[in-house]
């Protein structure tokens, strides 16, 4: 009985953070601040619906079986969930999307920056020595 | 660190498959385990080469101590950020300052580095976006010191004392 309201809540919960990452979509300004609501809240969303499906089972249907299997999802969620994420940003920042207008600090941008000056200045200087 | 011995990375690799294998059948009955255990001792030859590097170096009770005390550190540092990015989402006003910090870790490992750069992905607020050496490049949704020094104090330092003790 205490299962299935903790399993009942969790679901609850989850939801709402899938309700918010959603609604974060719509509300952020560029490209960057969605990803961050859309796969943040998703994770965390995952998160309570996948358990407390597992903790819900034990007290609606009676069996055990269910949490362990889906503590392996979680688990294989949270090592994906972020690369994925990673390799979506890092590919928009690479085909040239700016930032918003609003935005305070662009390190990487200083940084490729600098790194191109070095590439142009170590050509000249293998022209040079050529 | 280098390599640890072929057979203590193959005995590791047959562990972990093998706690796989329980999880996903949640069964202790003795076929279970024998057709796992010989499923895990198959996959583990053909696996262990690129699964690990330092074998059952990774069992040392110090490393599991802290990898256990991790995972609730962890879950709290992120339903906390979950809190406040839906909180930013919710507000009429949608108070968030993005940009893109620089950080410096000071891990060496690579899985290590790779956890490190997944937890603050997994964080919300903060995406890695990239990784060269040890200079994390990451977006934050609510920049609150853009030095390298400041933005490290709030981003990196708080998961590397913990990821330093299980990965170095």
């Amino acid at each position: 009985m205490i299962a299935e309201i903790v399993g009942e809540f969790l679901v609850l919960f989850g939801t709402i953070f899938y309700f918010l990452s959603s609604l974060g979509l719509i509300r952020m300004p560029d490209v960057y601040n969605r990803m961050q609501t859309a796969t943040k809240s998703a994770t965390l969303g995952s998160l309570g619906v996948i358990i407390g499906v597992g903790i819900w089972a034990i007290g609606h249907v009676g069996s055990y079986a269910w949490l362990p299997k889906t503590l392996v999802i979680a688990v294989f969620l949270l090592l994906t969930n972020p690369i994925s994420a990673h390799a979506l940003i890092r590919a928009a920042y690479k085909s040239g999307i700016p930032l918003w207008e609003g935005s305070v600090v662009d390190k990487y941008r200083e940084y490729l920056e600098k790194e191109e000056g070095k590439e142009e200045v170590s050509d000249e200087t293998k022209e040079g020595e050529q | 660190m280098g390599e640890a011995s072929k057979i203590s990375r193959y005995l590791y690799t047959v562990i972990v498959l093998f706690v796989i294998w329980l999880f996903l059948t949640s069964n202790l009955d003795p076929q279970e385990l024998t057709i796992g255990l010989l499923f895990s001792l198959i996959v583990g030859a053909l696996t262990y080469e690129v699964f690990t590097e330092r074998g059952l170096a990774n069992f040392h009770p110090r490393r599991v101590a802290y990898a256990i005390l991790y995972i609730p550190y962890f879950l709290w540092a992120m339903i906390m950020a979950n809190l406040d990015v839906a909180y930013r989402v919710l507000h009429p006003k949608r108070p968030i300052n993005p940009g893109i910090v620089e950080c410096k870790t000071v891990l060496t490992n690579n899985v290590g580095k790779l956890t490190l750069a997944n937890s603050i992905t997994l964080t919300p607020g903060t995406i890695t976006l990239d990784v060269k050496g040890d200079r994390y490049f990451i977006h934050w949704i609510d920049v609150k010191d853009a030095s390298v020094e400041g933005a490290s104090d709030h981003i990196t330092r708080p998961f590397e004392k913990f990821l330093k003790v299980i990965f170095e």
